[in-house]
């Protein structure tokens, strides 16, 4: 009796350990990066002061410097609206796809669903070449834009098979019966189905919205002009000048754009995690 | 009453499947046919116009010492990373699915990584990796493992070169490959679970012959995606060392974007890039092996 | 209200190596109830999907009300129907679930208000019309899906075994408020049921369905007593009828009408003896095992006693028992059809 509550509680201060250590490894970087982002520069340039307190009063100037004296508010204005435009896209691209392979039934549904997921592996690296180019003949070279083009490439395959699976985690019976209650197989479809499907909506939301914020090969080979270009691309080019290093504003920046998008994830986590174990019972 | 469009199943599924497929035909089809085309022509920066040449690029490409140094440390670099990456994964998964108070401040935390541009993080990792403030050598020279000015070059070092590039893309894509086997361990009916419990069955024992055997097909997808994003991935490369030194980082993504956008050589850049698909593809047969298991178990 | 009526339905599947219905012709007249029976897989509730028109079949014709409506999408055919599991929308309150097929229609608002009232007091759900379908009970929800199926009207209503989810004491009482419902609207009812209990006393007609093909139609006391074939014999009844073998034919009797000699008053009768060897007794009738000779080859068979008989019989003992001649069935041993009857002498 006495050995298992002693085991209990040694299982729970291991849980908690254990879930510490895995958020320090983790988040670490990011609370390091918090103090750095307001050290001054003689505090920082020093090797001997120890990099995890402030040995020197604290500054805003640096961050002060991201937000007035750098592009970063138009980086993450961009970033914002290329987001979204890519979600909504891939959202009009990948809902009625991934319905038309889940449920209408067609001999070749099957292939090609296989041929979707075949489109994800096909990487930018393989792409970015020719994609240039491309853009530069439709003229979009050095702008935003050419994001919202080509970004959906990388979003939709992924959207598709998530959507699938939820899909197939809906019950056939809710759509026939709008059918038989008057509806067209479009008609239940918009009703009945889009309702049901809406927690794998928000999982492909946020999915892509991720995936279009951290993406930065197309960027980097698409746009050159400052004022065009997204977080992950203008950061570095602005902070970055030549070997100088703006570190803390650079800090700055990393956890300015890391805190929200996190905390969104986080709220559409337990969602995000049902979409995949749908997508893996069969419906 | 007759029958519209809006009721033939058949019609709407090509209604429903075509702005997808021209889209995908248009911007990735398309380009891909492309960089075929290019990777048998000269067609470079300075000169935009189209030659066909055959395999000359391939022949130049295979000729150079630094496209084999690229392929063995893309092997390299995909494989450590992800042994590293399921392993973690699970582990952390394990923590994330365990009931405790904070839960939502440690998922929180946990996802960081993952949900960072890559290419802020890496900067962020730079700086923790400096050849003269990096804090991970302080703390080294704090606990005496380095002498007083001593630094370990994390990034100026072939061998530690890579395994900082390994240890960030691993520190990136744990939280994901975390959050795809939660999803598989959240699958697992609970009555199985508890049946062993029933049986007797303590927590190693369920873990390794309950847990890990059931999500085993997921935590293999997962390790096949992960491993084709790997394989093709250039970001903490590209921000952390360009491939250097001296090539000892360097991966096929990461040379071909060298070569054809740095470098201006179109066609060389194609023919390294077109390299990564044969394995890809292999990746792909493999993944989809995997799934036609799950789906029949 | 109207006739329903399918002709010639052959429904395949994966290219036609299975065959759902195999060449079916049934109609179900005005306002009658017509139960299709079969064991799962048998085809049944294939056939009801192709009337709804959810399924469209290989060839042959559905006729609703005489018009043919096999090309036509569920909603221009007028039907109602209740799915196994119910199919609410779960995102949907009580009353939402029942007005969604009156939008459909374009009803105007205040008229929808009317109906959804009126189905749903009907019912005695009127209280629960501000709920959410998990917050109900399974009898609330077959009453909601039915309410659902009420308020269009519609010109047949179609049931997939709306009991089964049920359980066994609600079950009977659902099926007498079923019964009563059909009564009251008078509208032709499609019903699909594995149990022959429902069938039995839910049914206008019985058809009775296997692999793909009607067995047998009629009214439930015919499909007892008359059955076309010996599926049907064995399929309908528990216990189901005794066959025994004899010159190439099989001899049926229900187990009801195998009783001891001194039970079967007709002087016309057949008397067979009984090796018993295991004694039930289930709900007041007892149930007895043995083998039977002399009218065929040696069978095991069961005899169902009623209480009014009060014969002594244990295991291992060997009884007179007979049948009334009037009740054997005969069918072709390879055909398992009826056959014509023979004369076994007494």
């Amino acid at each position: 009796m006495n050995r298992y509550a002693v085991r209990r509680v040694c299982a729970r201060i291991g849980v908690y350990v254990a879930a510490i250590v895995a958020a320090l490894l983790c988040a670490g970087p990011f609370l390091w990066s918090l103090v750095t982002a307001f050290k001054q520069n003689r505090d920082l340039y020093d090797p001997t002061n120890n990099p995890f307190v402030f040995n020197r009063p604290a500054t805003p100037d640096h961050v002060t410097y991201l937000f007035t004296d750098t592009a970063f508010l138009t980086f993450t204005w961009n970033t914002l609206w290329v987001g979204v435009l890519v979600v909504l896209i891939t959202l009009v691209l990948a809902l009625p796809a991934a319905y038309a392979l889940a449920r209408l039934d067609r001999p070749w549904s099957g292939p090609l669903a296989v041929a979707i997921f075949l489109v994800y592996l096909v990487p930018p690296s393989l792409l970015f070449l020719s994609l240039s180019r491309m853009v530069v003949a439709i003229g979009l070279q050095d702008s935003t834009w050419s994001m919202v083009l080509v970004y959906p490439t990388i979003t939709t395959p992924v959207s598709v098979w998530l959507l699938m699976g939820f899909l197939k985690g809906i019950p056939r019976d809710i759509e026939e019966q709008a059918m038989v209650d008057g509806y067209s197989r479009l008609g239940a479809f918009v009703r009945a189905v889009i309702p049901l499907v809406f927690p794998g909506i928000v999982a492909v939301v946020v999915f892509a919205f991720t995936l279009t914020a951290s993406e930065f090969i197309y960027a980097l080979a698409f746009v050159a002009p400052t004022d065009q270009m997204p977080v992950s691309t203008g950061v570095p080019t602005q902070l970055v000048r030549g070997d100088v290093f703006f570190w803390q504003s650079l800090q700055a920046a990393t956890v300015a754009v890391a805190v929200p998008i996190a905390l969104v994830f986080n709220l559409f986590l337990d969602r995000f995690v049902a979409g995949f174990t749908m997508g893996s019972v069969k419906g | 009453m007759t029958t519209r469009i809006s009721d033939r199943a058949g019609v709407l599924a090509w209604l429903f499947l075509l702005p997808s497929v021209l889209y995908i035909v248009a911007l990735v089809a398309s380009p891909f046919v492309l960089a075929i085309a290019f990777a048998l022509s000269d067609v470079s920066a300075g000169d935009p116009s189209y030659d066909y040449v055959g395999g000359r690029n391939f022949e130049r490409v295979f000729d150079d010492p630094v496209f084999w140094r690229s392929l063995g440390n893309t092997f390299v670099f995909t494989g450590i990373s992800m042994v590293l990456i399921v392993v973690l994964g699970k582990v952390l998964a394990n923590i994330l699915v365990a009931d405790f108070r904070g839960k939502w401040l440690v998922r929180f935390l946990v996802l960081l990584p993952w949900t960072t541009p890559v290419a802020l993080s890496s900067i962020s990792w730079l700086w923790l990796l400096d050849s003269i403030y990096s804090p991970i050598d302080w703390v080294l020279r704090f606990f005496g493992f380095l002498g007083p000015g001593e630094n370990l070059y994390w990034l100026g070092q072939p061998g530690l070169a890579m395994t900082s590039v390994i240890a960030v893309h691993v520190w990136r894509l744990t939280p994901l490959a975390a959050v795809i086997m939660m999803a598989g361990l959240v699958a697992i009916p609970r009555d199985i679970e508890e049946a062993a419990t029933v049986d007797g069955a303590g927590y190693w024992r369920r873990m390794f012959e309950i847990k890990i055997p059931l999500v085993l097909p997921v935590a293999a997808v997962a390790a096949l995606f992960g491993a084709v994003f790997t394989f093709t991935d250039m970001a903490v490369v590209r921000v952390l060392t360009r491939g250097g030194p001296n090539d000892a980082t360097q991966v096929l993504a990461s040379w071909a974007f060298y070569r054809g956008i740095e470098g201006g050589d179109v066609g060389q850049g194609a023919a390294v890039a077109l390299f990564l698909f044969p394995l890809l593809l292999a990746a792909a047969i493999a993944i989809l092996r995997v799934v036609r298991r799950i789906e029949v178990w | 209200m109207a006739v329903v009526e399918v002709r010639g339905l052959v429904k395949h599947y994966h290219g036609g190596r299975v065959h759902a219905i195999d060449g079916v012709d049934l109609s179900a007249g005005d306002g009658e109830y017509l139960v299709l029976l079969g064991p799962s897989g048998c085809g049944k509730t294939t056939l009801l999907r192709t009337v709804a028109g959810l399924e469209e079949p290989t060839s042959g014709d559905v006729l609703i009300g005489g018009r043919v409506v096999t090309r036509l999408p569920p909603r221009a055919r007028q039907v109602a129907m209740v799915f196994q599991s119910y199919a609410l929308y779960p995102h949907k309150t009580v009353f939402a679930n029942i007005v969604f097929p009156l939008r459909a229609q374009g009803v105007p608002p205040e008229e929808r208000h009317r109906k959804v009232r009126w189905a749903a007091e009907l019912l005695g759900i009127g209280p629960l019309l501000g709920r959410k379908p998990r917050q109900l009970s399974g009898g609330e929800r077959q009453r909601v899906a039915l309410a659902r199926a009420l308020v269009r009207e519609p010109q047949v209503f179609l049931l997939d075994e709306p009991l089964s989810n049920l359980d066994a004491k609600l079950r009977a009482s659902a099926r007498d408020e079923l019964k009563r419902f059909q009564g009251e609207i008078g509208t032709t009812t499609i019903y699909v049921t594995h149990d022959q209990v429902e069938a039995m006393g839910l049914g206008d007609r019985i058809a009775v369905l296997a692999a793909g093909k009607v067995r047998q139609v009629g009214p439930p006391v015919e499909v007892y007593d008359d059955p076309a074939d010996t599926f049907v014999a064995t399929f309908i009844g528990s216990p189901p009828m005794n066959l025994v073998p004899r010159e190439g034919r099989l001899v049926g009797f229900r187990p009801e009408h195998l009783l001891p000699v001194e039970d079967v008053r007709s002087p016309d009768r057949v008397s067979v003896p009984l090796a018993v060897d295991r004694v039930e007794y289930l709900s007041g009738d007892r149930h007895v095992y043995g083998v039977v000779s002399r009218i065929g080859a040696q069978t095991r068979v069961v005899a169902r006693l009623p209480s009014t008989v009060d014969t002594a019989i244990a295991a291992g003992e060997t009884h007179d028992f007979a049948v009334d001649a009037r009740r054997l069935r005969f069918f072709d041993r390879d055909t398992g059809l009826r056959a014509e009857p023979v004369r076994l002498g007494s």
